[in-house]
C-alpha cells in the first residue's frame, strides 16, 4: 500500500540546511493500523505531510497504491489526495462558515459529484457517526468530539484507501479521546489503512504497530501484539 | 476545473459570500459607491446636456441672425457711434447678392405700447409681444402647429390682418379651450383673425418668449403699425452643403456696404449663427461628459482597488480554509476560479446595487424637476450606458480578483496542517 525507500528531506534557508528526514524506509500494508510516535522535531509531521502528498521529498521513492509519488503537478497531487487519502487534523480544520453537512460534502464537490448525491452521501456519513441531527449546525455549535467526528466523516466520504490522522485527539479530553479511538478502530476494522501521528502512548497503544521516529530516522518499529492491549 | 456554468460552482460561491455577510458587504461597498456616483453623475450630466441642447433645439443649425448696432468706427465722414436701420430694400439686395442663402425672413418686433392689455378677445385679455415675420421664419425656427397654419405668402402679398398666436396667448384668450381658428382678436386697437396656434420647439427665442408672442405677416405689421420700411431683425439659413459662416459673412458684408459701415467694423452689424452656438454647446456637453467619465471611472477604479485590497486581506485570513480545500482535493485552478468568481460576483452584485439606487434617485429627482427649470432636463442614463457599465464591472471584478487569486494559488495545502 505504502512503500517508502530511503526518503530524505531537508529544509533550506539561506543560512542553514536542516536535514529532517534521513533515509526513511517504511512499508505499510493495506488495512494496517499504525501509529507514528516521536517528540516534536523528530520529523513525524514532515513524514505525515509527505505521506499525504502535502509536501515533497528530496531523494528516495514513495509509492502509494502502486503509483510513484514524485514530481507531481499540483493538479495531480490534488487528484491523488482526493482519491486516495483522507485527512483528520488535530484542530479539526472544518470550514467555519459551512455547516456539518457542507463540510462533509466538500471533497465530493472537488470530485465533481452533483449536489443532491453529494448531500445524500454526506448525510449517510454523518449518520454513521451518529450526527444526523447535527447536520445543519455550524462547527461553532458543535463540541470538540462532534467536530472531530464531522472531520472523520469528511475524511471518509470519498472512500479513501488511507486515513492520515495528525494528533487527532490532541484537542480532546480523555473521555472523548477514548471514544474517538473507538471510532478510528472501527473504521480500521472495515479495512481502511489508518496512520495516526501522536505523542500520546495511550493512543498509540490502541494501534497494531508503533513506529518511533527520532531525529529523522526510524528508531523502533514494533508490532503491538494483542495481549499488550488491555 | 469545473464547468463555468455548473450550478454547483455558483452555489459554492454563493454560500461563501452569503455566509460571510459583513466581509462581503465591506468588500463590495467600494464598487457599490463608485457605481452609484457614476450613475448619478452621468444622469446629471445627461440632464445638463439635454437642458442646454433644448435651448437651441428647433433652430435650424445652419441659421444666422442680424440686427443693427451703433457703428464702432468712423467711416466716409460719418462719426463712430452712429445708429442705422435695416430697410426693406436691403432684403432685396441681400437676396440678389447672396445666392448661397436658402431662407430669409426680415422681422419686426413690437410690444405693448399702452399700460393696459394690448390684446383683447371679448372679456379676456393680456399683454403680449408682437412679431412680424415671413413664412420662411417657420423654416428657421420650427414651430409645431397646435391649430391651423403658419403665416403664408398670400398673407404677405395681401397684407392680410391675420395672426398666429403662441400657446400661452391661446390659454389666456381661450380659457375654455375652444377652437380659435377664425376668431378675431384686437391687437393694439386693430382687429386680426386667428389662423393658427403655434408651439415653439425650443425654449430660446428671437425677440421674446414664443409662448407669449403673436406672429403677424411682416408686411401687415410694417404698414398697420406705421413702421415705414424699417426692418428690426433678419434671420437666414444657408443652402444645404454650404457653411452658414459663409452666408453670415456675405450678408453682414452686404449690410455694411449698403449702410456706409467700415468693412472691418466689428460692431455695426450685430450677428450670430447657430452653428457656432451649437458647436459651443456641443463642446461644453462633450467636456461635461468627459469630466464625468474620468471622475466616475476613477471612483470605480478606487472601488476596485478597495475590493482587491480587502480580498487580499481575506485571502490571508482564509489561508487555512484554502489549505483545507487544497488538502481535500481542490486544484490550484479550482482555488483561482473560486476567488476570481467571488470577486466578479461581488463586483457585479455591488455594481447593480449601485446602478439601481442611482437610477432610482435620478428618477425621483427627474419627477421632482419635471415641472420646473428647463436647464436640468430628464436626468437618466441610457440602457446602453447601463449595459456598458455592467461590462466594465465584469472587467473590473476580474482585475480586482486577479492579484488575490494569484496569492491564494500560492497557498500550499500544508498550510492546513500547520497549527497556529
Amino acid at each position: 500500500m505504502i512503500k517508502l525507500r530511503n526518503i530524505n528531506k531537508s529544509y533550506r534557508t539561506e543560512a542553514i540546511s536542516l536535514h529532517v528526514l534521513k533515509g526513511i524506509d517504511l512499508d505499510i500494508r493495506q488495512g494496517e493500523y499504525v501509529s507514528i510516535m516521536g517528540v516534536s522535531g523528530s520529523g513525524k509531521s514532515t513524514l505525515l505531510n509527505i505521506l499525504g502528498i502535502l509536501d515533497t521529498y528530496d531523494t528516495g521513492e514513495y509509492r502509494l497504491n502502486g503509483t510513484l509519488i514524485k514530481d507531481l503537478s499540483e493538479k495531480q497531487a490534488a487528484h491523488y489526495r482526493n482519491e486516495l487519502i483522507g485527512f483528520v487534523f488535530q484542530s479539526f480544520n472544518l470550514i467555519n462558515f459551512k455547516n456539518a453537512l457542507e463540510n462533509v460534502a466538500l471533497p465530493l464537490y472537488y470530485k465533481d459529484i452533483g449536489r443532491k448525491k453529494r448531500n445524500a452521501m454526506a448525510m449517510e456519513a454523518l449518520d454513521k457517526m451518529g450526527l444526523k441531527d447535527w447536520a445543519h449546525h455550524l462547527p461553532s455549535e458543535l463540541s470538540g468530539g462532534q467536530k472531530q467526528r464531522v472531520a472523520i466523516a469528511r475524511a471518509m466520504i470519498s472512500n479513501p484507501k488511507v486515513i492520515l490522522a495528525d494528533e487527532p485527539t490532541g484537542a480532546l479530553d480523555s473521555k472523548t479521546t477514548v471514544e474517538m479511538m473507538g471510532v478510528l478502530t472501527d473504521l480500521n476494522r472495515q479495512g481502511i489503512t489508518m496512520i495516526i501521528v501522536t505523542h500520546e502512548s495511550s493512543v498509540a497503544s490502541v494501534t497494531n504497530r508503533v513506529i518511533h521516529l527520532r531525529d529523522g530516522i526510524i528508531e523502533k518499529d514494533e508490532p503491538f501484539v494483542q495481549e499488550q492491549k488491555i | 476545473m469545473k464547468n463555468f456554468f455548473d450550478i454547483d460552482r455558483w452555489q459554492e460561491i454563493w454560500i461563501t459570500i452569503t455566509h460571510n455577510k459583513s466581509r462581503s458587504v465591506m468588500t463590495a461597498f467600494g464598487v457599490f459607491w463608485g457605481m452609484f456616483m457614476l450613475v448619478l453623475m452621468v444622469g446629471a450630466g445627461n440632464a445638463l446636456k439635454k437642458g442646454i441642447m433644448s435651448e437651441i433645439e428647433g433652430f435650424a443649425v445652419n441659421s444666422c441672425f442680424f440686427w443693427t448696432q451703433r457703428t464702432g468706427k468712423a467711416y466716409r465722414g460719418f462719426q463712430k457711434g452712429r445708429s442705422w436701420q435695416i430697410r426693406n430694400n436691403d432684403i432685396t439686395v441681400i437676396r440678389q447678392r447672396v445666392p448661397e442663402l436658402q431662407y430669409l425672413s426680415p422681422m419686426l418686433f413690437g410690444g405693448n405700447t399702452s399700460d393696459q392689455n394690448n390684446v383683447v378677445r371679448g372679456e379676456y385679455g393680456g399683454s403680449f409681444e408682437l412679431n412680424g415675420s415671413y413664412p420662411e421664419a417657420n423654416e428657421i425656427q420650427t414651430n409645431r402647429m397646435l391649430f391651423g397654419r403658419y403665416i403664408n405668402d398670400i398673407d404677405i402679398e395681401g397684407k392680410r390682418k391675420v395672426c398666429v398666436i403662441g400657446e400661452r396667448v391661446y390659454e389666456v384668450l381661450f380659457p375654455k379651450k375652444e377652437n380659435p381658428l377664425g376668431s378675431t382678436i384686437r391687437i393694439n386697437g386693430i382687429y386680426f383673425q386667428i389662423v393658427g396656434v403655434s408651439q415653439a420647439l425650443s425654449s430660446a427665442s428671437i425677440g421674446g418668449d414664443p409662448k407669449t408672442t403673436i406672429v403677424l405677416p411682416f408686411t401687415t405689421m410694417q404698414q398697420t403699425f406705421n413702421q415705414g420700411d424699417v426692418v428690426h431683425f433678419v434671420a437666414a439659413t444657408a443652402k444645404p452643403g454650404i457653411k452658414v459662416k459663409v452666408v453670415q459673412d456675405k450678408i453682414a458684408a452686404t449690410l455694411r456696404d449698403l449702410h456706409q459701415i467700415a468693412a472691418d467694423d466689428k460692431e455695426g452689424v450685430g450677428s450670430v449663427n447657430v452653428e457656432d452656438q451649437f458647436m459651443m454647446f456641443n463642446n461644453l456637453g462633450l467636456g461635461i461628459t468627459a469630466l464625468i467619465w474620468i471622475v466616475g471611472l476613477g471612483t470605480l477604479f478606487a472601488g476596485a482597488i478597495g475590493i482587491s485590497n480587502i480580498m487580499l486581506v481575506t485571502v490571508r485570513e482564509r489561508t487555512k480554509e484554502i489549505g483545507v480545500r487544497r488538502a481535500l482535493g481542490a486544484t490550484p485552478s479550482n482555488i483561482v476560479g473560486q476567488i476570481l468568481t467571488e470577486s466578479i460576483v461581488l463586483t457585479i452584485l455591488a455594481g447593480i446595487g449601485g446602478i439601481v439606487l442611482g437610477v432610482g434617485i435620478l428618477s425621483a429627482v427627474g419627477l421632482a424637476l419635471s415641472q420646473g427649470d428647463q436647464f436640468f432636463k430628464d436626468p437618466q442614463i441610457s440602457f446602453t450606458t447601463g449595459i456598458g457599465a455592467l461590462f466594465i464591472l465584469a472587467v473590473i471584478g476580474t482585475l480586482a480578483g486577479f492579484i488575490p487569486a494569484q496569492r491564494a494559488m500560492m497557498i500550499k495545502p500544508i498550510e492546513a496542517i500547520r497549527e497556529e
